[in-house]
């Protein structure tokens, strides 16, 4: 990455964001409102932007292949590599930890500098955490399909790429709380405690997950064993959504829906309040994967009651976000990035309502092991982190690109109704399919005997899978519009060189 | 758990909890240094025109919370939570799930007892008593011979007049009830490669099929110092053995010469579980019943695997 990127980058830092002036009035606190600086470190972001991109497209490319195995079993082709039982883990890491932890990284990198009023620190250990993490996607995307697996879920990578994700993650960590230390304003942006938050967590959750002993290069064993692996595995994979898919996502949306809407945050004291509450509730939760196993029942219990007191805590960031909007709602006539960010926000509030009231252990019985937690999960994942993360992309490309806006405001409008539309049709079908599952399944007769065999409840699901594909090929189709877009608001930069890398690569 | 790790979970927890209910309390009112009106910011400013105001709580949020943090308390009083407090309830989920269970059974008995003093094959003629052998056919046996009956490579067809075991009702209550071993030994090192292929071959022509490789007539020495312990000198088999009938063309371990040359070199181990303690002896007779209306009594040979 190169000249031509950090003389980018002077350019665009200037640019102005097309929210427009503020409603009020800017305080003169000279020592606070500095001003703006030109030389952000902007190279690491373009070049994790346009990975979100690429992974965005193949993740979810992967996911409808896994989607229609679902259908048509006969799709793995007999290839052991493409069973649904290794894409599966290939889809979620894909999704989870390539689309959106480039997307982190490199809003996080975006916001940390403009927030902070200084370049990165470190930025040559920032570049080694982009080509770090573009590693530890290659290899999840060569050992997965090769059966290589810990078997927990969204901890599949064995010990070596536990290693590399550990040291890229420190790096991260430097980089980050080094670029906060170095400062020059007094206040931290409310947007750096969360991905301070999720930085901290996320090496803790996944350090303590992954511990093992190793027998050889790609086969270990957990260091914990029985109900006790179970629980730190759900203690991870719970606070993975927690702190990775919930609070690194609200820092990103606490800059670029302020940003983007030209409004202040609603309320300082809501976000004190609910950043707090958050972190600290949210890692009781996990257990509420494991009820009714064995797990003892004071665990469980507690992994109830903390899910429920969650949900107050979840719903004051999406309160902070919609109403930052008030006063600027005919905006989301015309921008269809605010639209994305907005229902993002529903989304996110809508699935940290239905999170907590599938943690209640009746409603648990009923909806755990069936369809209806991924519809949960797809609420909260397309719904919340991949519309924010789209939004947030269209908001950032021209910035990073030295534009003013996307190259066509219409194929944004198009992508906003085919994610949405997909989203709907994927979250309802599988929510139909999930009750019915869950009901088939405990259905029994006069003589004690289940109504149902399991064959039945899948044949059931049928339909429900097909409708799922539907909205999952739409929710593809958008991701390609997005890159075009992006293609070509690039391509139409003006004195641009030839085969920028960037460019190339998308 | 240990007293002194029980009250460090009901500590921390309670912690956790106080913490989060004194912070909402604190911000829930404006103090005295802070402006009075909505719509001026906090002053802070970031990247040019970051700013935030600093609205009060929203009201219902604020009560959300405190309502959810109120019942969260009394669920801990009620039920298992606080460390090793067993709740005032003394729910545990062991005792529901055995009390749902019991009261399941309690119903069903009910029920099946209108069948407890007939013979299976009484129970045959009683459309109500099929529907019940359907019923425990699909959750108990449909895994391994088919939810139609016709089983599977290693699991007998049922609806054919072929029986391992014997088709009399009491030797079907007996298989349900009792459950089956049939065991063949491993041949491999006494005949050899080739000496598989012959006695195979013979196995084979036994049912008129002629094979792929092997000589038949040197098989059928061999069958006759070594397979006919079992399976009979015309191999017709032995219902006592489980010993199958070699002789119908119809096979529970897939009749290719492939599949008949492992059964040979490699033996067979054909386990059916046991199911009297589990099911009682009522569903036993019920299943019978169910299996010997899948048409095994009708002497329809249907065509082996």
């Amino acid at each position: 990455m190169t000249a031509y990127q950090f003389g980018q980058a002077a350019s665009v830092a200037a640019g102005t964001m097309d929210g427009g002036p503020m409603p009020v009035s800017v305080p003169a606190n000279a020592h606070e409102n500095a001003a703006v600086r030109t030389d952000y470190e902007d190279g690491v972001v373009r070049q994790f932007m346009i990975m979100t991109i690429v992974w965005g497209i193949v993740g979810m490319l992967v996911g409808v292949i896994a989607a229609a195995q679902l259908l048509f079993p006969a799709l793995n082709f007999d290839i052991p590599f493409l069973t649904y039982s290794r894409l599966r883990p290939l889809h979620t890491n894909a999704v989870i930890f390539a689309f959106g932890g480039s997307a982190l990284f490199a809003s996080s990198y975006y916001v940390v500098q403009r927030t902070c009023h200084v370049p990165l620190f470190m930025p040559g250990l920032a570049r080694f955490t982009f080509w770090g993490w573009q590693l530890v996607i290659l290899l999840a995307a060569v050992s997965l399909p090769l059966g290589i697996t810990q078997a927990k879920e969204y901890a599949e990578l064995e010990w070596p790429i536990d290693i590399l994700i550990a040291v890229v993650w420190v790096a991260y960590g430097v980089v980050f709380f080094g670029t906060m230390a170095t400062r020059r304003v007094k206040h931290i942006y409310v947007a750096n405690w969360f991905f301070a938050a999720y930085i901290i967590t996320i090496a803790v959750l996944h350090i303590v997950n992954s511990a093992g002993l190793p027998v050889s290069l790609v086969k270990s064993y957990s260091a914990y064993a029985g109900v006790t692996d179970a629980m730190v595995q759900w203690w991870y994979g719970h606070n993975a959504v927690g702190f990775f898919l919930t609070a690194a996502f609200l820092g990103m949306m606490y800059y670029f829906i302020p940003k983007q809407a030209g409004r202040p945050i609603y309320s300082y004291r809501l976000s004190i309040v609910h950043f707090w509450s958050l972190i600290s509730i949210y890692m009781w939760a996990g257990p509420h994967h494991l009820h009714y196993t064995t797990l003892p029942d004071w665990v469980q219990t507690l992994g109830m009651v903390f899910s429920l007191m969650l949900l107050a805590p979840s719903w004051g960031g999406m309160i902070n976000g919609i109403m930052t909007l008030s006063g600027a709602w005919h905006k989301l006539r015309t921008d269809p990035i605010l639209k994305f960010l907005i229902v993002s926000l529903s989304f996110y509030g809508m699935s940290t309502f239905e999170g907590p009231m599938m943690s209640i252990k009746t409603v648990n019985a009923l909806s755990h092991y069936t369809d209806w937690t991924i519809g949960h999960v797809h609420a909260g994942a397309l719904g919340w982190v991949a519309m924010v993360t789209i939004g947030t992309t269209y908001a950032l490309v021209p910035r990073l690109y030295g534009q003013t806006k996307m190259w066509s405001i219409r194929l944004i409008d198009w992508h906003f109704w085919t994610t949405t539309i997909g989203i709907v049709l994927y979250v309802a079908s599988m929510w139909i399919a999930g009750v019915m599952q869950g009901l088939m399944w405990r259905a029994t007769n006069a003589d004690g005997t289940l109504t149902y065999t399991f064959v039945e409840s899948l044949k059931a699901t049928y339909p429900y899978y097909a409708v799922r594909l539907v909205g999952g090929v739409l929710i593809v189709a958008g991701m390609f519009l997005m890159a075009y877009n992006v293609a070509k608001t690039i391509g139409q930069r003006d004195k641009a060189p030839q085969g920028s890398p960037a460019a190339a690569s998308a | 758990m240990s007293s002194g790790f029980s009250i460090f979970v009901v500590v921390v927890t309670l912690l956790n909890i106080a913490a989060a209910v004194w912070l909402l309390l604190w911000m829930r009112k404006r103090r005295g240094e802070e402006s009075s009106t909505a719509s001026d910011t906090t002053g802070h400013v970031w990247d040019g025109d970051l700013c935030e105001y600093n609205n009060p709580l929203p009201r219902w949020w604020l009560w959300l919370f405190i309502l959810s943090v109120i019942f969260s308390l009394v669920y801990l009083v009620l039920y298992p939570g606080m460390g090793n407090a067993r709740g005032t309830l003394g729910w545990t989920q062991q005792a529901q799930f055995e009390a749902m269970q019991a009261e399941q059974e309690r119903k069903s008995q009910a029920m099946l007892a209108q069948f407890a003093d007939r013979s299976p094959v009484e129970l045959t003629r009683d459309p109500q008593a099929l529907a019940v052998g359907r019923n425990l056919f699909a959750n108990n046996c449909a895994a391994c011979h088919g939810s139609d009956g016709r089983g599977a490579i290693g699991f007998p067809n049922l609806t054919d007049n072929d029986w391992l075991w014997g088709g009399e009702p009491d030797m079907i209550e007996a298989s349900i009830r009792d459950g089956r071993q049939g065991v063949m030994a491993p041949w491999i090192d006494l005949l050899g490669p080739k000496g598989v292929d012959d006695v195979s071959a013979y196995v084979l022509s036994l049912s008129g099929r002629k094979a792929v490789s092997g000589n038949p007539a040197t098989g059928k020495a061999q069958f006759e110092t070594i397979c006919v312990v079992c399976h009979g000198v015309d191999g017709t088999g032995n219902p006592a053995l489980g010993a199958p009938n070699l002789a119908d063309n119809i096979w529970v371990y897939g009749g290719s010469q492939l599949r008949v040359n492992e059964s040979i070199a490699k033996g067979r181990m054909g386990v059916m579980p046991e199911h009297g303690e589990r099911l009682g002896e009522v569903r036993v007779k019920l299943l019978t019943a169910y299996v010997i209306s899948m048409g095994g009594q009708h002497g329809v040979t249907t065509a082996g695997l």
